[in-house]
């Protein structure tokens, strides 16, 4: 009996790596500290009511928030282990197989479990203030594709501690990820970690385009809306175009996996480079998803902090729908050493340099928002500009990969990697820092400690030149992605050793966030209800947003009507009386989301473990969850006049 | 126009060597390139970027100039126009630019596509010479049809005389690279890829595995040597005297995931063995594998140059498709 649980323990468990039980100890120590913390503090009802069951948008959004920067902590350790092993040739730092599994895990976790939910936290926590609206469209729904997302973020961490990691890189080409190369539970993990999120990821789309759609305020015509709200809505189109076929993908790649079919196997007829062609189908507009609400980010503090209204609003809104159309159709540029032909490789490269077009032509517009304005440097804006040369040199790469008898030269090169890691880095990871700087004391009502920001912006821009600056010229040099070692003779190690001190710099600037934002919270300063001096309707409610948002709806008549209003004010126009006081229809909190996520998680791992039962228990939670919820009929509330006038009195008091 | 591009090329790659890596631009080898491939798609990263720069250098001293000038100070003579957010004018300017630039571009992209297409063979007045490459778990495996000899980890080919490279795999995907003779190409299982490069001096180049395919995945590289053709017909008869030959078993046990350290050579190879790694996955199923007989006696295949010219220069597989039915490669035809 004994050993029949060993024997299971040391396969259920990965062992073997000192790193991974410091892991496991660490784990364990935080699980019980939480655990007792909340015991001893007697938060466990708090914690269920407030949180785990809410349906409100700006605690989802917060939850989004803190569960990307852990994300982000995580792949940023990844990151480091990599960097750390290649530091120097011929290091023994790592396992080929354990650097495998982390460069996999980076990516993935990077992308899907960072990138995208804090692109979520931040949909939910601006979106509906910007559009004058109480809650997105479905708040129910909201809370369901949060909380999938976050059981298949920790079903996809957990495969490091027991069954193993994925380790075929961060899209799980097969046919290495196939059974034939990688039997262990690993690529079920990735599998299933993103179909459970990715379902979530695509309710969210949905989520927010009928939101923005349906939910604006008065007189918020389309072509008034803020351009955050527009990025939002061209990165909601195309989730809701690509995510299915990530979907299918895989789903057709377990059914090889799980039950022996042959879509992309070596053998049987089946096609391997299917599948690279079906997940770049996605994966291209993916990049494209995540890095359009960078842009309407940038727009939005452009044009706060140069004081002026931001130039070429039509161009933007334009090149943002023009990049979401052409990002179906440039997949193949990835993979243009596949041999397709000469005439199927010139398209692809003409579609991939006409998205530089209006990407371009966006740049020159934030240029000439700042001409002529008045420019201050708080935090949010100096990510801002240091996005502009960063993701214009990012974005020149990128076209000299997009040449394709070129990317002969530079596939799977570090100069791709550099490439890559400039615009996600310099486009994406700077434009969120940016967005969650600004946005910050509407959010959390209390403002940033701003110079420990400044050290950390510091920290993470000479970091990111130090570190992938020097992988240009690697690349250039030959060096390839994903190699765990390299020999003395290449000449590598200097550039190598350089980039690696660059990433810890970034790690730096990473501490140095965390440093800032517990500082705030222990010398809490509460923030104004418009610290920037705004321009959109966000600015106009208190800080942090009462959880109705509006106590009487917004009338919108221009384009940055708060801006507009505070104008006016200055000539002495005063806006008109706001109407009375009503009734406040409002979601009920439901704790269905979170179980009904709980079960996939649940049915998720009995299908990466092939464990039926425990799949079918899984699922049929799942459904019975959706039963419950369907039978629900108290699903609604009203906050009473008495109650909003009380907070909004209290929120005018604390305000002075 | 081309010497004088490889000329800014050396330039500025000399620029890159002081700025970078303090003296030596023969490390630099994607612009060090020693074969007519690579010294034209070094040609085309120059030219494309030298057409990127026309924008990239403006926009970058705008943006200085602009946040200088602009930033808010008490005395500031910089005018303030918060009203001013259109000027069809200047719109159509940063449309156009950009629009202009592409254009060249995509249009030099296109000519070089269909000039640097890799199945597309080399004008020289010399035979090519063919060498079928495999990648394995986690090795390479070169044979020489013609001469009937096969290396493990190293390639040797007389300079200035065409190579053809015929890819597969008999394992994950990989890619087939050597940066100072031209850019890679994925060797893949099921298909006969086809690459054609040139050296144009004798030297020791570095070839890379460039996609990973698991485990020991950075253990797949290996050295091209190209030489003279005197010393390689030298090399070819040591390795016939000197060397073990491969069999079919030899190859299977070198197909078995695992590291071949150092290099290895062979006197001879079994008819076919080529044939039989590209075609084995278009026609097993779990065991049911066709009789190898039936490629047997067919003598390595011509290259037949009409084969690779019918409008998909890509994944043609001529010299395969007589030794298998239709039906099953047609799943890796477009």
């Amino acid at each position: 009996m004994w050993d029949n649980i060993k024997d299971f323990a040391s396969e259920f468990f990965v062992t073997g790596d000192p790193l991974i039980y410091g892991a496991d100890v660490a784990i364990v120590l935080t699980v019980v500290a939480i655990v007792s913390a909340l015991t001893y503090f007697k938060k466990w009802k708090w914690l269920w009511r407030e949180w785990l069951t809410t349906v409100d948008h700006k605690r989802i959004g917060i939850m989004y928030v803190i569960a990307s920067l852990l994300m982000l902590f995580r792949g940023g350790v990844d990151a480091l282990l990599m960097r750390t092993q290649l530091a120097m040739p011929e290091l023994d730092f790592l396992e080929p197989e354990h650097y495998n599994a982390i460069f996999t895990t980076h990516g993935v976790i990077m992308i899907l479990f960072m990138a995208m939910p804090l692109m979520f936290g931040l949909f939910n926590l601006v979106v509906p203030l910007q559009i004058g609206a109480r809650d997105v469209a479905y708040p129910f729904l909201n809370s369901v594709s949060f909380w999938l997302f976050f059981m298949g973020a920790m079903l996809f961490n957990m495969s490091f501690v027991i069954g193993g990691s994925p380790d075929a890189g961060w899209l799980s080409y097969p046919p290495l990820s196939e059974t034939m190369f990688s039997p262990g539970p690993g690529q079920d993990f990735y599998i299933w970690g993103i179909q459970i999120s990715g379902i979530g990821s695509l309710m969210t789309g949905i989520n927010f385009i009928v939101t923005i759609l349906k939910m604006r305020a008065p007189g918020m015509r389309l072509m008034k809306m803020p351009m955050f709200t527009w990025s939002t809505l061209s990165s909601c189109l195309t989730i809701i175009l690509a995510f299915p076929i990530l979907t299918v993908t895989l789903a057709l790649l377990f059914i090889d996996r799980y039950l022996g079919a042959h879509f992309f196997t070596l053998d049987g007829g089946g096609n391997p480079m299917m599948y690279i062609n079906l997940i770049w189908m996605w994966g291209h507009p993916e990049v494209y998803i995540v890095v359009l609400p960078a842009f309407g980010i940038f727009s939005e503090i452009v044009a706060t902090f140069s004081k002026k209204r931001l130039f070429g609003y039509k161009s933007m809104v334009f090149a943002l729908m023009s990049i979401s159309f052409f990002s179906f159709f440039t997949w193949a540029h990835h993979f243009f050493t596949m041999g397709s032909g000469a005439n199927v490789n010139a398209f692809f490269a003409v579609t991939t340099m006409l998205i530089a077009i209006p990407t371009g032509v966006k740049v020159f517009n934030w240029l000439f928002t700042m001409y002529r304005g008045r420019l201050s440097f708080p935090t949010p804006m100096m990510w801002t500009i240091a996005f502009i040369p960063c993701f214009v040199v990012g974005g020149m790469t990128g076209v000299l990969l997009s040449v394709a008898p070129a990317d002969f030269q530079f596939h799977n090169s570090y100069f791709l990697i550099a490439h890559f890691h400039q615009v996600l880095i310099g486009g994406v990871a700077f434009g969120f820092f940016a967005g969650l700087y600004y946005w910050w004391p509407k959010v959390f009502g209390f403002t940033l400690h701003e110079g420990i920001g400044k050290w950390a912006f510091w920290f993470w821009n000479i970091g990111f030149y130090v570190c992938f600056m020097p992988q240009y010229v690697l690349g250039l040099m030959g060096m390839t992605r994903r190699m765990n070692t390299y020999g003395w003779d290449r000449g590598w190690w200097e550039l190598n050793l350089t980039s690696t001190i660059g990433g810890f710099l970034m790690g730096i600037g990473f501490l140095f966030q965390v440093w800032q934002i517990l500082h705030s919270i222990k010398f809490f300063k509460k923030a104004p209800a418009d610290p920037w001096n705004g321009r959109t309707l966000e600015w106009t409610i208190p800080s942090p947003a009462p959880l109705y948002n509006f106590a009487t709806l917004p009338r919108v008549s221009e384009r940055d009507p708060f801006w507009e209003e505070k104008q006016r004010r200055e000539k002495g126009i005063l806006p008109p009386p706001p109407p009375p006081l009503e009734p406040i229809h409002m979601p009920r909190n439901s704790g269905v989301p979170f179980v009904m996520s709980a079960f996939w998680f649940v049915a998720g791992f009995g299908f990466v473990e092939h464990w039926t039962w425990m799949a079918i228990a899984g699922l049929v939670g799942v459904a019975a969850s959706m039963m419950v919820h369907s039978f629900n009929y108290n699903t609604d509330y009203y906050i009473p006049v008495d109650e909003i006038k009380r907070t909004e009195a209290a929120a005018a008091k604390g305000a002075v | 126009m081309a010497a004088k591009l490889r000329r800014i090329a050396a330039v500025l790659s000399l620029v890159a060597m002081a700025a970078l890596t303090a003296g030596c631009s023969d490390k630099i080898v994607v612009l060090n390139p020693k074969g007519e491939v690579g010294k034209q798609q070094l040609d085309l990263i120059v030219i494309s970027t030298l057409l990127c720069l026309i924008v990239i250098v403006p926009v970058l001293i705008m943006t200085f100039v602009i946040v200088w000038r602009y930033r808010q100070k008490s005395n500031s003579k910089a005018k303030y126009r918060p009203e001013w957010e259109h000027n069809s004018k200047l719109e159509m300017i940063w449309w156009g630019i950009p629009i202009v630039i592409v254009a060249i571009l995509g249009i030099v992209t296109v000519r070089y596509t269909h000039i640097l297409e890799p199945s597309k063979p080399l004008a020289s007045d010399k035979e090519p010479i063919v060498i079928q490459v495999t990648s394995l778990d986690w090795k390479w495996l070169f044979q020489y049809p013609d001469q009937k000899i096969a290396t493990v980890n190293y390639v040797q080919f007389p300079a200035n005389v065409p190579v053809r490279f015929e890819l597969t795999s008999d394992a994950p995907m990989n890619s087939f690279w050597i940066p100072q003779l031209g850019g890679q190409i994925y060797t893949m299982s099921g298909m006969a890829m086809k690459l054609h490069l040139i050296a144009d001096e004798p030297g020791e180049y570095m070839g890379m595995g460039a996609n990973f395919s698991g485990k020991d995945f950075a253990k797949m590289q290996f050295t091209a040597k190209a030489t003279t053709t005197e010393e390689f017909d030298a090399w070819v008869k040591d390795v016939k005297r000197a060397t073990p030959k491969l069999t079919d078993e030899g190859y299977e046990q070198l197909a078995k995931p695992g590291v071949v350290m150092g290099t290895m050579e062979f006197s001879d190879i079994p008819d076919g063995l080529f044939d039989r790694i590209v075609t084995k996955y278009g026609t097993s199923h779990e065991g049911h594998s066709r009789p190898s007989e039936s490629s047997e006696g067919s003598e390595h295949p011509e290259h037949p140059e009409h084969s690779g010219h019918s409008g998909h220069e890509g994944m043609d597989m001529d010299g395969v498709e007589s030794a298998v039915e239709p039906t099953q490669v047609s799943a890796h035809q477009h």
